[in-house]
């Protein structure tokens, strides 16, 4: 029997999506990803002078300002022909922030965002003992005005009552330390969200002992949380949920950008020694690692509301909105690679800097299979994606345990350069969410042209020109509904590519074959 | 003792938005997050916050419902908190939040009919509050802030901007418990851009902890080097909010002490009328941007006296 249901918007998520899915008989045969807000920061781009891009860049994401502002700097660094002369301290510091930004977004999204999915906020109604935080939540339900943690989904959820209370007190205690990873980044930052530190030619803060110190500190207690809280709540869920090994695969094709750059000599960022690597991998090709060509990224708009001069690379296209296009859905262009559909995220450059041969990050993703028994496919999949984040969290929080103390104190941060007037380039990092490329384009000294292909560009995409469906679309394909009435599966898979807009699942029947209708309550 | 406790019903709706603006909120020390969630946020007072779509458990159609059900049930007792300006262009049509009879619904449609029968609407940020970076020209989705979109309607409700890209966590938290405490601020609490003066009340320029470079003329020639930051575009002559004394993110750092010029972001003519943002300020923007009752952008002269120098 074919059903109609209706989940208009996806909330904790960042941003505005909807996604369509035809189910037939308990399963989804058919998955439509659209963006339900377009805000044209590229257009708003034009005409500006390009130093401004960072600050206006990073203004397209509150959740991962710092990533905006550090691809867009690279990309006005290589405009400039500057992308060798920055600073040591410079580039760490950029990777710093950089890094203060990946924990806090990574915990935000476990915690705030996905975990609401899997732990029943009611289990601590009836609690007793000390606790501060459990006592004011126990005296929160007892009032009876349970917004915002209530409706929501009921029947599937599987943790132990004091796995339940403990992940409950683990939630407020992220707060605290996202919170944490926010300070650390404004120590060179500035403040944020929206970082002042991160510009063209470097960044602002000279480093002294006190910023070091302070740093370290901040970080050091973060990585406590990390190994000790995070991680281990990541392993409780996956045992209680194994079953999300196997479900929510996807396109099977990862791609990875690199991120954290560990050398300042090298112009072009596919081949910069990177503490992230780059490349792309795909499922079908067992798993054979190639290197990343930027010259295969493009842009495809059939099923987006935009018209499309050029051959769709980034360095070329233009975004002209077309909101009355026939046959388009999206406000989100279909971003490929070599013409196929790729995953961006942790799970990608997790993937991708294994196979390059990075011992920690093979001893982590390793050890994390053989807790599960599991094979290393089972990592395509929500939990696996959930994994590959906190170990992604873990490796980034650790690496900067070392870059802090590279610091010179009192040595120069930043590269005092002539404004050219006419210039291209090119910014590629791995943000939060994965592969973020900015390109941009310099006449008389003004910006003449800027494109920004955002991770959640790539997982969100609608069909592209060959009607392939996008990742986050042929992961919803495929996939059992065990209850309509409370589709677990959708909004657990939507979440687990942690996206960046505020999303509306929608999941329509099959043409003509509509025998029931339901709402979700 | 439980029915002691007031609940005030809000609604958060996120508009054409970055999300800054509740992500800085996140960051709020004093009263924590979970304080402004669960607790009282003032002795007797609860925020209950029935919508807000980053942070609320239920998903699709429910959350819609919620969001209706409090507007109905609640009338004239709720808060609408606007993150983010209205696409106004072709009728709203680049934003939607939900749908109504299979027909996406405009945040244009949705920020209007909650205004009309909220207590009060706060605007949080630059966005909300005067059309911010997404009105910024060519400003493609015709964006605008709250109260010119509120206004040309002719939906009169006592509103309070809190801007800033983002605001600071304590400016939100500081205008809502203002209002819990001691109901919606008078004429004399708020300046004529509807911020309230407490936090929005000198200019930075006046407080700034480089303002003795300033002074004696040692100006920085390029970024990262001591001196006042004017020549490299700083706009704190320009801009009212109290940074130099509260600081960001716990008092960890805030932007000019950071080597960072100040951007005006709290201003109504952020970004177009204060940018290039390196580039050193004008004479005309030594001058206060200002907004009339029509929603014009006009200069005025600024209290402080305005830089002499260079």
């Amino acid at each position: 029997m074919a059903e109609k249901i209706i989940i208009d918007p996806i909330t904790r998520i960042e941003g505005h999506l909807k996604v369509e899915a035809v189910v037939d008989d308990g399963e989804v045969k058919d998955a439509k990803s659209s963006g339900t807000l377009f805000r044209g920061i590229e257009l708003i781009m034009q005409g500006r002078d390009p130093r401004d891009a960072p600050r206006i860049a990073q203004r397209i994401c509150g959740v991962c300002p710092a990533t905006h502002s550090v691809a867009s700097t690279q990309c006005v660094d290589s405009a400039f022909g500057i992308t060798d002369k920055i600073p040591e301290n410079g580039r760490i510091i950029r990777n710093l922030i950089l890094g203060s930004n990946y924990i806090q977004s990574h915990i935000l999204h476990f915690y705030h965002l996905a975990a609401l999915d899997y732990v029943d906020v009611t289990q601590a109604a009836d609690y007793v003992g000390n606790d501060p935080t459990l006592n004011s939540v126990k005296d929160f339900i007892g009032r009876g005005e349970l917004a915002p943690f209530f409706p929501r989904y009921e029947g599937d959820y599987r943790l132990t009552k004091e796995a339940d209370v403990a992940a409950l007190s683990h939630y407020v205690q992220a707060l605290e330390m996202r919170q944490k990873a926010h300070k650390m980044l404004a120590i060179f930052g500035g403040k944020m969200p929206h970082n002042c530190g991160v510009l063209p030619g470097g960044v602002t803060e000279i480093p002294t002992v006190d910023k070091i110190t302070s740093l370290l500190w901040h970080l050091s207690d973060i990585r406590d949380f990390i190994d000790n809280v995070y991680i281990p709540d990541i392993i409780a869920i996956a045992h209680a949920y194994s079953d999300y090994f196997g479900i929510g695969q996807g396109c099977g094709n990862l791609l990875s950008y690199g991120g954290f750059d560990l050398e300042s000599t090298e112009i072009d960022p596919a081949k910069r020694n990177r503490l992230l690597k780059q490349g792309a991998v795909s499922l079908s090709d067992v798993l054979n690692l190639s290197s990343l060509d930027t010259s295969k990224i493009a842009e495809q708009v059939e099923h987006s509301w935009y018209d499309a001069p050029g051959n769709g690379h980034p360095s070329e296209t233009k975004t002209i909105p077309l909101p009355d296009k026939e046959g388009a859905y999206s406000w989100l262009k279909s971003p490929r690679y070599d013409g196929k559909v790729y995953e961006v995220g942790p799970l990608a450059r997790i993937c991708v800097t294994y196979l390059s041969g990075d011992a920690t990050v093979k001893n982590l993703v390793d050890s994390t299979l053989s807790e599960f028994d599991a094979e290393p496919t089972a990592l395509l999949s929500v939990l696996g994606r959930h994994a590959a984040r906190a170990l992604d969290c873990k490796f980034v929080a650790d690496a900067m345990v070392q870059w802090v103390q590279e610091l010179k104190i009192g040595e120069p941060v930043y590269y005092d350069y002539t404004l050219p007037e006419e210039g291209s380039g090119m910014g590629l990092v791995e943000g939060p969410r994965g592969a973020l490329g900015h390109w941009i384009q310099v006449k008389d000294g003004k910006i003449a042209n800027y494109q920004a292909v955002v991770p959640t560009t790539w997982n969100a995409s609608p069909r592209d020109n060959n009607d392939q469906p996008g990742p986050i679309e042929q992961a919803l394909i495929g996939t059992k509904i065990r209850d309509p009435e409370n589709p677990f599966e959708i909004v657990r898979i939507v979440r687990s590519f942690d996206p960046c807009l505020a999303c509306s699942v929608h999941v329509l029947t099959l043409k003509r074959h509509t025998l029931g209708e339901f709402r979700v309550l | 003792m439980a029915s002691e406790i007031q609940e005030y019903p809000v609604i958060w709706l996120q508009a054409s938005t970055c999300s800054g603006c509740s992500v800085s909120v996140l960051n709020s020390v004093s009263p924590s997050v979970k304080n402004l969630l669960i607790d009282q946020i003032v002795p007797g007072k609860h925020v209950n916050l029935r919508f807000h779509a980053t942070i609320m458990a239920a998903s699709g159609e429910p959350s819609i419902e919620i969001m209706e059900d409090t507007a109905r049930e609640k009338k004239g007792n709720y808060i609408l908190v606007v993150e983010g300006s209205v696409p106004t262009k072709d009728g709203g049509i680049y934003g939607s939040i939900g749908e109504r009879g299979d027909e996406p619904v405009t945040m244009l449609e949705r920020v209007c009919s909650l205004a009309k029968d909220a207590i009060a609407v706060v605007c949080i940020g630059t966005c909300a509050s005067f059309g911010g970076i997404f009105g910024a020209k060519p400003n493609p989705t015709g964006c605008r802030g709250v109260k010119e979109v509120l206004d040309e309607r002719g939906i009169n409700v006592p509103l309070i901007n809190v801007p800033g890209c983002p605001p600071h966590p304590d400016w939100f938290v500081g205008t809502v418990a203002n209002v819990l405490l001691y109901g919606l601020p008078s004429a004399d609490d708020i300046d004529d851009i509807n911020r309230l003066k407490v936090f929005y009340g000198e200019l930075i320029h006046d407080n700034c902890p480089r303002r003795a470079y300033f002074d004696v003329g040692k100006f920085a020639k390029k970024l990262s080097d001591p001196g006042c930051l004017y020549e490299l575009g700083c706009k704190g002559p320009i801009t009212y909010a109290d940074c130099p004394a509260r600081q960001w993110n716990d008092g960890k750092n805030w932007c000019i002490k950071a080597g960072g010029p100040c951007m005006a972001c709290v201003e109504p003519g952020f970004p177009d009328l204060v940018s290039p943002f390196y580039q050193k300020t004008t004479p005309e923007l030594t001058l206060t941007i200002r907004k009339d009752s029509d929603g014009k952008l006009y200069v005025e002269q600024g209290i402080a006296a305005a830089p002499t120098i260079g």
